[in-house]
């Protein structure tokens, strides 16, 4: 290019509008006829938890003693009617996911990672395995829109129930699981024929709202006698209304899974646009349960996007009684693991970007059915990682709550947080940094 | 023979009652009065007894049976034997919504109608209903029987996997997928066993059509996009 040139041209410049993402998206469209199809959660930017900060104690409040002074964890789960409540030593749970979606070593990791420190583990769409009960100290058993997998001796053997009526990645949403994963033991359990693309109902067959929920909660409870906890798992989108309703149907607990839960098979436009980011889904939540005077009565689980102890900390202080985590616990087991690098660039992508995982050649064999990639996770190494992921949570939980002067991370509350951003204050019901102004709080 | 009186007794005792019953009980024949339309009546049963219940019922009666015969002397509410896994539930009157709902197994007849959705997600249920069904029934129905006397409600077996569907009245729409398939011998011995099991011996299976997954939805495919 001569000096002339670079008077008549201007420099080369991207579009922020049709960015590389965008164009790429248009291109494969137009190459294939059907929207992408991929696994785990949003990607995009969204408000999180990184725009809260904990104001740790000074003069105005006395911190704790870190390492000698105790800091407490448990959390009970499901007092509200039944008779078995469940007992966490730490307020961090593993979230459903499939017997299908996961590999049986993925799944038995997660329950000897989960036993090891005292939390639970949750099945999927698919139903139970005995695997995966026998590995699993604590097992809360889906009861999910498909009934894949749905039988009341599975029922009874779980240590809680959850109703799941819709999830954070796709609030309302249904699923599109590739025949690829469909293996004649997958088929089998669902009562499907092998190799087909499976679709998951977005809705329960029998059952059409809150009335017809508390019916079915009640129905639960009677076949299981009253002995096991119900929850119900919302996809957060209209929390106030919906965790409302829950608790008028009978929920013991509530689990919120916000916009960047994962999921194992869903439309990328739905994951990246429907719903709502976590941490502005929390606040209605806490408000619903306090205006119907059931706050730490229902219990209420957190999920989508939980990262690390502070994010712990902070759906803690922010009124959850527990967190859940997916693809963080995914990540432990050894999900886009770097050492794999070679062969994700052989599937077109990179170590840290995998998300194809319902089409079942996940290297580091978690995502799969196929039984040589599967066999490549060892379930007892891969449990060892997710018991010290969940240690190390739960550490960085206690550390913070600490230094917050508290003797339990459930007395982390709101006035120990506050936002970096107005929008984040606005969200989360915190007051921005360096002021007491909560955005919209005198209205 | 212990008869349960719903006007006296609790749900809670009636169901704790027969959950407590263990495959050697003598106690095999339950009768249930003034069940006044209570939802979750003899749910979660696993023993085989046979359970029969005076008047109408509401939600859910006989949800997840196993081994029970329930007979329900009445009309039932939404979602009657939903996921009954084996036994057999039998409703003299008429079925609302959900019939038989993601059923897995046993037998369940319905001597009246049924209403919408009758035999959705059905996983391995035989159902054989006397009178018409509504609309969306066998609605994304993956396994088992699905028979109807009577006539059929618009978009019969959307979405259909491989139960089998077996209508003697008028469909008044086929849903996505679903298709009219030949009715041949093998498909005559079948449909009389389970009319045969639903009491009924006098009616010709010539008189049914049969009707079946096309298997065209089975892989995502661009060019049926309009059927999604």
């Amino acid at each position: 290019m001569t000096a002339q040139d670079r008077w008549i041209h201007t420099p080369p410049r991207k579009s922020a509008t049709f960015d590389d993402n965008a164009i790429a998206e248009i291109r494969r469209a137009a190459a294939t006829g059907i929207y992408d199809i991929r696994g785990a959660g949003a990607k995009r930017k969204l408000p999180h938890f990184d725009d809260l900060l904990f104001l740790g104690a000074s003069i105005s409040r006395y911190p704790l003693e870190g390492y000698r002074e105790k800091c407490a964890t448990d959390v009970t789960i499901g007092a509200r009617f039944a008779k078995k409540p469940i007992h966490l030593k730490i307020p961090i749970t593993i979230a459903g996911m499939s017997f299908g979606a996961l590999s049986g070593p993925a799944k038995e990791a997660l329950g000897r990672g989960a036993s090891a420190v005292g939390t639970s583990t949750t099945t999927g769409d698919g139903g139970m395995t005995a695997e995966e009960r026998g590995h699993s100290s604590l097992l809360v058993y889906q009861v999910l829109p498909s009934r894949y997998g749905m039988n009341p001796d599975d029922l009874r053997k779980a240590d809680a129930i959850e109703i799941v009526v819709g999830q954070g990645a796709k609030p309302g949403g249904g699923g599109m699981l590739l025949g690829q994963k469909i293996t004649k033991r997958v088929a089998d359990m669902r009562r499907l024929p092998e190799g087909i693309d499976q679709r998951s109902a977005c809705r329960h067959p029998d059952w059409t709202g809150p009335d017809d929920l508390e019916i079915k909660i009640q129905e639960l409870r009677e076949i299981t006698d009253w002995q096991t906890p119900i929850y119900v798992k919302v996809g957060a989108s209209r929390p106030y209304y919906d965790i409302a309703l829950a608790v008028k149907s009978g929920a013991d607990a509530i689990v919120l899974d916000g916009m960047q839960g994962g999921t194992a098979a869903t439309q990328d436009v739905f994951i990246e646009n429907v719903g709502l980011p976590t941490l502005c889904a929390i606040a209605p939540a806490v408000k619903a349960l306090q205006d119907l005077g059931m706050h730490r009565k229902v219990q209420l689980i957190v999920s989508g996007g939980i990262r690390n102890g502070a994010d712990v900390a902070k759906c803690l202080a922010l009124g959850a009684d527990a967190v859940s985590i997916g693809t963080a616990a995914l990540i432990a087991l050894g999900d886009n693991d770097p050492a794999l690098e070679a062969e994700y660039q052989a599937l077109g992508t990179t170590a840290g970007a995998y998300d194809d995982w319902h089409e079942g050649r996940d290297p580091a064999g978690i995502t799969t059915q196929d039984p040589v990639l599967a066999a490549r996770l060892d379930p007892v190494i891969a449990g060892r990682k997710l018991a010290n992921y969940l240690s190390v949570l739960t550490l960085e939980a206690q550390t913070i709550a600490r230094a917050c002067g508290k003797s339990h991370v459930h007395n982390l509350e709101p006035e120990d947080l506050v936002a970096l951003t107005m929008e984040a204050a606005a969200m989360a019901r915190v007051p921005l940094a360096g002021t007491n102004w909560i955005p919209g709080s005198n209205i | 023979m212990p008869v349960v009186d719903l006007a006296h007794s609790s749900l809670r005792d009636l169901n704790g009652a027969l959950h407590a019953l263990t495959p050697d009980t003598n106690e095999t024949h339950w009768t249930v009065i003034n069940p006044r339309g209570q939802h979750n009546i003899a749910v979660g049963l696993d023993a085989p007894v046979e359970v029969e219940v005076e008047g109408h019922v509401g939600y859910y009666c006989a949800g997840m049976n196993k081994q029970a015969r329930v007979t329900v002397r009445g009309n039932a509410g939404q979602g009657i034997a939903e996921n009954m896994m084996s036994g057999k539930v039998h409703v003299t009157g008429d079925a609302s919504q959900a019939a038989g709902a993601s059923g897995n197994g046993g037998l369940l007849v319905i001597d009246g109608n049924a209403s919408a959705r009758c035999g959705i997600s059905m996983k391995g249920i035989d159902i054989v209903v006397k009178g018409s069904v509504g609309h969306l029934s066998a609605f994304m129905a993956q396994a088992g029987n699905f028979v109807v006397l009577g006539d059929a409600g618009e978009a019969l077996g959307d979405s259909i996997y491989e139960a089998h569907l077996y209508v003697r009245g008028t469909v008044a729409s086929l849903g996505a997928d679903c298709i009219e398939k030949p009715l041949g011998e093998e498909h005559k011995t079948e449909l009389k066993r389970l009319l045969s099991e639903a009491g009924i011996d006098d009616v010709d299976t010539s008189e049914f059509k049969r009707y079946g997954s096309s298997r065209k939805l089975y892989h995502f495919h661009i060019d049926n996009v309009g059927s999604y």
